[in-house]
């Protein structure tokens, strides 16, 4: 995973997607595309090589967490980095996300050094 | 309704405001309301269940949001539109997850409902509950908004 990786950003509200689409492009991330919910996710997943997800938890027809479950389940998409942002702050939330194979989280609101500092750090994890 | 169910919601909503916008609100005195009507030109309302019920908006002056959203993009905003509409709607979502952030830490564990959105001079916030709510004004250089909070213990 590199500078030239293609983003999904995956949530219901344009106006944290624009915000993420920024402070990737801030971080050198050009190559971004974007889905309203994991349905419209699951579609661009199909049909392009897509290298990190960051996705939005409480979301219409799909949520994140069903949307993380179904990536993890398919052996083509299995191995992507999957980063949630998401306004749910539960423990158990967290914990189900942890168990269904989530590589980090980060709640919002979140500044860009937090978002930096977890792709910094599934950068180095997936190399 | 208990004040320690109204401080998460003002210091969430700080929190918000600050992260996302780069604004320092400033809170005024808390105040009980007994009707509909709303205290700005757009609000954002979501549902919140658990141990407490009830509901919760973010109510916003056209000055106010236009800063706020323009400072969260990155780019000016000059009149109330669509960008708005979405932008009130994850502000009330973020401050709803900031504020139950708050409440679980007291013991307290809710789940919030997907936001809704209304705009217009006067438009009505029907909380879940009906009423009445605790009212927090906010001031910023750019125009006022409320922090509406209508929350009880089931029976309370």
């Amino acid at each position: 995973m590199d500078k030239t990786s293609k983003v999904l950003i995956v949530d219901d509200f344009s106006t944290m997607r624009k915000v993420v689409r920024n402070l990737l492009k801030q971080l050198g991330y050009e190559n971004i595309v974007e889905a309203e919910d994991g349905l419209m996710a699951l579609e661009e997943l199909q049909s392009q090589k897509i290298d990190f997800i960051i996705s939005d938890w409480n979301m219409p027809n799909m949520t994140g967490l069903e949307l993380l479950k179904q990536v993890r389940a398919d052996e083509s998409l299995s191995k992507t980095p999957f980063l949630m942002v998401t306004a749910e702050t539960l423990k158990e939330n967290v914990i189900e996300a942890v168990k269904a194979g989530v590589d980090s989280y980060i709640v919002k609101p979140f500044t860009a050094d937090v978002l930096s500092e977890k792709i910094s750090q599934i950068e180095k994890k997936y190399g | 309704m208990e004040v320690q169910y109204i401080n998460p919601f003002l210091e969430g909503t700080l929190h918000v405001v600050k992260t996302m916008a780069f604004i320092d609100a400033r809170p005024g005195k808390p105040y009980i309301k007994k009707d509909n009507v709303a205290k700005g030109d757009i609000t954002g309302i979501i549902g919140i269940v658990g141990s407490i019920r009830g509901s919760f908006a973010l109510s916003f002056s056209e000055g106010s949001i236009l800063r706020i959203v323009s400072n969260m993009l990155g780019e000016e905003i000059a009149e109330l539109n669509g960008d708005i509409e979405d932008a009130v709607g994850e502000l009330t979502n973020m401050v709803s997850g900031a504020a139950r952030q708050r409440l679980e830490a007291i013991g307290i564990s809710l789940t919030a409902a997907l936001p809704t959105v209304v705009r217009g001079k006067d438009h009505s916030i029907v909380h879940v509950l009906g009423g009445p709510s605790i009212v927090i004004p906010f001031e910023t250089d750019s125009g006022t908004f409320v922090a509406d909070v209508c929350m009880r213990k089931d029976g309370g």
